[in-house]
């Protein structure tokens, strides 16, 4: 997103942020950049504090220390609510699909963070499983499904910077394919996005740039064209 | 016709009357099931919060002149907002403790708030006149009942059902179900779900005073009155399965119903009626009848 007219613009940046669920200190520091329109990887083993940075991010955490920057605003100390409006969607691991709503109504809960989001029939024709299934009861949906309307009903809000958590994790090859083309056409239309992901094969040809995390650090930056020589020793830090 | 030589008239008034207690169950029911489903807050203090809805509508006729029809709006209101004012300053300290320091301080409230009462206006209950409009009886084909009987059982029935269209079809009754389900995800979407626990708590606690100002005319407004009832009440929760919303109207006003039917068939045993069903629920459903496992 690059240009003479518009410079990269900063829209996340995160410094020395520590992070507590109640007396366990599990986020050590970590530093973090993201540009508006990049897409970066969380990488690390499982337990490194991928999650929990997402989390702290939106101060779902316990107590937090450090700085978070977010469009230019220092927001260490807000309330979660407000920080979702700046702009922030965020699609949980578990995938947060509410039992007692119906499809539609777990598509059109998250209220609006900012304007220009996508409208509902841009989302269903995105997602054409979910129009047919817009009356049934949310987690009656397959695993797939549900990922899609996690991801669905955070793109009608106008957020545009997405904190999305291991969303290929147990689904079949076919659904990660089609993840990865949303994840493409997002890309392409400006969208910032924070990818924690386990599948590195998918989030490979994605991401810009990757940060790799361990016990609550970033140990590593690698950006796209340096992937190629640093392939072994990520393999060493991933342990795959 | 006759069931166990009682005449069919008797019966029917019996339930009539049983349908009138259940309407009082059914509103403090669906309060505490609201506030339960969000809060996981047991509210002990409901049977106060109605005591001091009847008290309200008494107050208001007795000293500033506000009549019924007034009160029946304006004591709920109040009542609510004093309700806001305890969640604010107390019970939302609360949230990230055992469900039980919940109901501890929702009891000890209770407690404190009859005996104030009690200090100051005695225990041997005030009347409350019956609004004009709604002296005299009606005439139903099998017995003469009191207009105003019939005015409860109508606002009881009336106010739930909105109630659970409201929960179960409106934007705002999604937001409520969600936050039941998952506060935190709700609050990272955007929704200010502190402010939404304020406000449902009080709506929960301006029913209970509702059932209050309804029951002012028909019981002596006392400062007892509530802990009477939500003994019962409590067992009308469990029975529907806690934080059940449709559970809570539907056993609410049904129990009401056996326990009139129980007074015609064996009278001794109306009052342990609904303990006794409590227990044999409890024991094949153990989440209540319309209650989900957790």
């Amino acid at each position: 997103m690059t240009s003479a007219f518009q410079p990269d613009f900063e829209q996340l940046h995160v410094e020395d942020l520590h992070a507590f669920y109640g007396e366990s200190h599990i986020l050590h520091g970590i530093d973090l950049r993201v540009n508006r329109g990049e897409l970066v990887t969380l990488l690390g083993r499982n337990g490194a504090g991928k999650t929990t940075t997402l989390r702290a991010i939106l101060g779902l955490t316990g107590r937090r220390t450090g700085r978070i920057s977010l469009n230019g605003r220092d927001i260490i100390g807000w309330p979660t609510h407000r920080i979702a409006h700046l702009g922030v969607g965020y699609c949980p691991e578990e995938r947060g699909i509410f039992a007692s709503l119906s499809v539609e109504e777990n598509l059109l809960l998250p209220p609006a963070v900012r304007s220009g989001g996508m409208g509902v029939e841009e989302i269903y024709a995105m997602f054409p499983n979910l129009a047919e299934r817009r009356r049934s009861q949310g987690t009656r949906l397959s695993g797939g499904e549900q990922q899609m309307l996690a991801m669905a009903r955070i793109l009608r809000t106008g957020a545009n910077l997405l904190l999305l958590d291991e969303i290929t994790e147990g689904l079949a090859p076919v659904i990660v394919q089609k993840l990865g083309e949303v994840l493409t056409a997002l890309k392409a239309k400006g969208y910032t996005v924070i990818l924690v992901e386990q599948n590195f094969r998918f989030a490979a040809p994605l991401a810009d740039r990757h940060y790799v995390i361990e016990h609550g650090r970033v140990v590593d930056e690698i950006a796209r064209a340096a992937l190629p020589g640093k392939m072994d020793a990520l393999h060493t830090r991933l342990g795959v | 016709m006759d069931l166990f030589n009682i005449p069919l008239p008797a019966i029917l008034s019996q339930l009539v009357v049983g349908l009138i207690n259940g309407s009082f169950y059914a509103l403090l029911s669906l309060g505490l099931a609201i506030i339960f489903g969000l809060l996981n807050i047991i509210n002990f203090a409901h049977g106060a919060q109605y005591m001091l809805g009847a008290f309200a509508a008494w107050f208001g006729l007795q000293y500033l002149g506000i009549n019924y029809w007034v009160a029946l709006l304006v004591a709920p209101l109040a009542v609510g907002a004093f309700g806001m004012l305890l969640e604010r300053t107390m019970l939302s300290r609360l949230y990230r403790e055992d469900h039980l320091y919940g109901l501890l301080l929702t009891f000890g409230l209770a407690l404190i708030i009859e005996g104030l009462f009690v200090q100051g206006f005695g225990v041997s209950g005030n009347p409350y006149a019956t609004p004009e409009a709604l002296r005299g009886p009606v005439n139903l084909g099998f017995m003469m009942l009191p207009k105003y009987r019939l005015w409860v059982i109508v606002v009881s029935v009336v106010v739930c059902i909105a109630c659970w269209l409201v929960i179960e079809r409106t934007k705002l009754g999604a937001y409520l179900r969600a936050g039941t389900e998952n506060p935190r995800l709700l609050q990272a979407f955007g929704v200010n779900v502190p402010l939404m626990i304020t406000l449902t708590y009080g709506f929960g606690v301006a029913l209970a005073a509702l059932a209050g100002v309804l029951a002012a005319p028909i019981f002596q407004v006392s400062p007892k009155m509530g802990s009477d009832l939500i003994i019962v009440v409590f067992a009308v929760v469990v029975i529907g399965g806690m934080g059940s919303i449709l559970g809570s109207i539907v056993t609410g006003l049904g129990l009401g119903v056996i326990e009139g039917a129980t007074k015609v068939v064996w009278p001794e045993a109306s009052n342990t009626v609904i303990f006794v069903i409590m227990a044999i629920v409890l024991l094949v459903r153990p989440a209540g009848l319309f209650g989900k496992e957790k």
